[in-house]
């Protein structure tokens, strides 16, 4: 028992951070099982952070409404950015997602009165506890398994696979799009609002597009066959840097190859079901 | 059941469909042809709303197709399948099949997300419809094979499955049997007429006079972008504008003797 | 007042055009949105102010090491990296991942090489002088500037324009297929375009570094940023387009900085280019020029 409290003195925020990142691989995830590369979750985590901060230290409202509030407001702003924007497609979508990640970043950096600008947030009441995030956690998986397994997780596929035919079949593509967009930034602001309670700090900087990367690499790493990609991608890229410590700054050298050296030789990511089956000699 | 009337698409300076009427009578097999490049594909676009016309009108059943969006289109219960091959590669036959379901899926996110009988019976049912379809192409043994490992012919059969899964009262067929052989058009020709005996009605596109001929019961020609003829086989046979517009062009081509 | 910013708005103009033109080049003969291009840029700067302080040369043939260093990694990138994927005909966003990771290696790489803090031109490398005509002031540092990028651009478009060269590379950006088929050596030109991009890439950097007078590791990413706002700008593809929204950004932002203030600089490319996606996808110079599949 001694062990694991000590364990758990040490390591405890890494292990709610694995927490916290598989999420935001999921929330991205979400996205690119209806073939959108929206690179705006960082920016959604970002308004997830600072309006559950915001709303426990200026409102003093209690944990889970922050919690709500976290996932509401970037749920609002992606359904006024969401109708322009997801009519793009591809590269387009993906550039404007990157774009609007940075206007958010610059955004909060001038409206000092409110977010206290560049300098940040600090002294934010450390209330997420190991339950939260697993809570969190279980509950993101269990619905996205249930939408996997329905009509709706079907249209995704189908708008990922021929967008076109898809609309041919009655799949109303924009509602579905604009909802996976939604679902996405609302998993993205959960994880954001709950690290803001785990990390006492957040600053404008964290959200932009070094963490999208982040979170792009952990989902591709993993792969999009199943949810078990996106998370087991956010485990390892979590857990790397620790390993990396002592790399110092040539950390982030070993973070870029890795993203290379997956898209060129295991462009599935590292979860793909169907190739650990010809692995284990069982035809599919 | 569906009605063209006067539709115009200009695209830039170029008229791809000049003035184009034609009338779909319920319950038959109704061809459009004429030669490659005639804007036959156009006017299947134009129905399901993927293009809007330039002027004129589109009713079906009465009511104007014009400006509402392809999917509106299909829960109203105008199906197609596509010149190029459009099946959902990656999917089985049977998901290909209960995708086209999906406007017809009555159940809400409570259902879905709390597993509620009205949500498992739906997907049940819809399970054994598309076993069902996949029968009447007669695919089903395949039915959980990947659609990207069937031949061609094959996956112009799935498209057809999954067209009929989104209960259309209208079915456009753009170019059902481009690219097949002798054997696989004879059976698809087939498998049409089942499927109208079944009760829908069928509109289709096709360049290949002998399978026209041979299926449809009422026929107009497209050539440039008009209509230049409209009628029983016989009628359409015989005009001497049809016979000049095919003149000259690929063999079979060539009006069926 | 506003003549005098003329001069500024135009270096910073039209080293961001020199930018863009590179990354233009890339996305319409390669047809990859090359997000290592920052990257690039900051090799450049970082091997000219390596040429000056170590080796001694003279700022002229620092900007040629610039250029020969960072094509000589862009070509590389082209053949580890693309190509392969080329070869596998993957879809467009993967190449895109993978510039991004290679920006953040090369990033990371020179700040564990040379750390993370400002570094500088020395003072004595950099010309001093200041030239008066109507009554406007502009250093000899600006004027070179602005006279350096349009020289190289204005080679450019004589290549792509007046060449046998400059004809392939339109071909391949139709169509790669038939220009292979009209005997086009279009794997040879990709590697050439990327070297010639990336090359460009490398002495815009050298000249952000004289005109900003700052050097750092991360100092590829804002202009990479801007890059892409200028391209879109531009209409993506469209080389003059992209020269064009360069000039154009660099005076809003001088503009800006003189009306609004400078905190909200970076935000007027960024505000700008959402706004011309969401309103005119094609941009504002632009025509669809898209390759369709």
């Amino acid at each position: 028992m001694e062990a694991f409290e000590s364990f758990w003195a040490v390591y405890s925020n890494l292990v709610l951070t694995l927490g916290t990142n598989s999420l935001l691989a999921l929330s991205i995830y979400l996205t690119l099982s209806c073939g959108m590369l929206a690179m705006a979750n960082a920016a959604f985590m970002g308004i997830g952070a600072y309006s559950a901060a915001l709303l426990t230290m200026n409102a003093g409202v209690s944990f889970p409404l922050a919690l709500a509030g976290g996932m509401a407001a970037p749920a609002v702003v992606a359904l006024l950015i969401g109708g322009p924007t997801l009519r793009l497609s591809g590269v387009y979508l993906a550039m404007a997602t990157l774009a609007f990640g940075e206007v958010v970043r610059i955004f909060i950096i001038n409206t000092e009165a409110w977010t206290g600008g560049a300098l940040g947030v600090n002294g934010i009441p450390p209330l997420t506890a190991w339950w939260h995030v697993a809570l969190g956690l279980v509950l993101a998986c269990l619905v996205l398994a249930l939408l996997r397994r329905s009509k709706v997780g079907r249209a995704f596929e189908a708008i990922k696979l021929d967008e076109t035919a898809a609309g041919l079949m009655g799949i109303d593509v924009n509602a579905y799009k604009m909802l996976a967009f939604v679902l996405g930034a609302m998993l993205a602001g959960l994880a954001g609002a709950l690290n803001a309670h785990l990390t006492f700090f957040i600053g404008p900087n964290e959200y932009g597009f070094d963490r999208g990367v982040e979170i792009l690499t952990m989902t591709i790493l993993g792969g999009i066959n199943g949810l078990m990609g996106p998370i087991s991608g956010a485990v390892i890229l979590t857990l790397l840097p620790e390993l990396l410590r002592g790399l110092a700054d040539f950390r982030n050298v070993f973070n870029g190859l890795i993203l290379v050296l997956i898209v060129l030789f295991l462009p599935r990511g590292l979860w793909d079901p169907a190739r650990l089956r010809g692995w284990l000699g069982r035809r599919s | 059941m569906l009605e063209l009337q006067s539709v115009s698409r200009h695209f830039g300076g170029l008229k791809v469909l000049q003035d184009v009427s034609f009338a779909v009578p319920a319950g038959g097999i109704f061809g459009l042809i004429g030669p490659n490049g005639a804007g036959k594909t156009t006017v299947v676009n134009l129905i399901t709303g993927l293009l809007p016309p330039t002027s004129g009108d589109i009713l079906f059943n009465g009511a104007s197709l014009v400006g509402r969006k392809p999917h509106r289109i299909t829960a109203g219960g105008v199906a197609r399948t596509f010149q190029n091959i459009r099946v959902f590669k990656e999917m089985t036959l049977l998901e290909n099949v209960i995708v086209g379901m999906h406007a017809r899926l009555d159940y809400g996110p409570a259902g879905l997300l709390l597993r509620l009988p009205g949500f498992r019976a739906a997907e049940r049912a819809a399970r054994d419809r598309a076993r069902e379809l996949l029968s009447w192409v007669r695919l089903d043994h395949k039915a959980d094979d990947i659609a990207d490992n069937l031949s061609y012919g094959e996956q112009r059969k799935l498209e057809l499955a999954r067209a009929l899964a989104t209960e259309p009262k209208l079915l456009l067929l753009d170019e059902p049997v481009a690219g097949m052989n002798s054997a696989e058009k004879t059976e698809l020709m087939a498998e049409i007429r089942n499927i109208q005996s079944r009760g829908y009605t069928i509109f289709m596109i096709e360049h290949d006079m002998r399978f026209v001929m041979g299926l449809c019961e009422h026929i107009a020609v497209l050539n440039f972008g008009r209509i230049i003829a409209q009628g029983g086989p016989d009628q359409v046979r015989n005009d001497p504008q049809v016979i000049e517009a095919y003149l000259g062009r690929d063999d079979e081509a060539e009006v069926a003797a | 007042m506003l003549e005098q910013q003329l001069f500024n708005a135009l270096s910073l103009g039209s080293v961001y055009a020199l930018f863009a033109l590179g990354f233009t080049l890339v996305f319409g003969v390669l047809g990859v949105v090359n997000l290592s291009h920052g990257a690039v840029f900051m090799v450049g700067a970082y091997t000219a102010l390596q040429a000056v302080t170590r080796l001694n040369v003279p700022l002229a043939g620092a900007l040629l090491v610039a250029f020969l260093a960072s094509g000589l990694l862009g070509l590389l990138i082209d053949v580890l990296v693309l190509r392969p994927l080329r070869a596998r005909n993957a879809p467009h966003l993967i190449p895109m991942i993978a510039t991004i990771g290679l920006a953040i290696a090369i990033n990371s790489l020179a700040q564990g090489l040379f750390g993370a803090e400002n570094l500088r031109f020395p003072a004595e490398v950099l010309p001093q002088q200041t030239l008066t005509f109507a009554g406007l002031h502009v250093t000899v540092l600006e004027l070179g500037i602005i006279l350096l990028s349009f020289a190289l651009m204005a080679v450019l478009l004589l290549v792509l324009r007046g060449t046998q060269l400059g004809r392939a590379l339109r071909a391949i950006a139709e169509s790669p297929k038939a220009a292979a088929l009209l005997g086009v050596n279009v794997g040879g030109l990709f590697m050439l375009t990327s070297f010639v991009a990336a090359g460009l890439g490398g002495v815009a950097g050298v000249l952000i570094g004289l005109y900003s007078n700052a050097l750092f590791p991360l100092m590829g990413q804002p202009i990479l940023h801007k890059g892409i706002a200028v391209i879109i700008l531009g209409g993506m593809g469209d080389i003059r387009g992209a020269m064009l929204a360069g000039l154009f950004l660099g005076f809003a932002e001088v503009l800006s900085v003189a009306y609004i203030g400078s905190t909200m600089r970076d935000a007027v490319g960024f505000g700008l280019l959402f706004a011309v996606l969401l309103l005119r996808p094609k941009g504002l110079f632009g025509s669809t020029n898209e390759r369709k599949v």
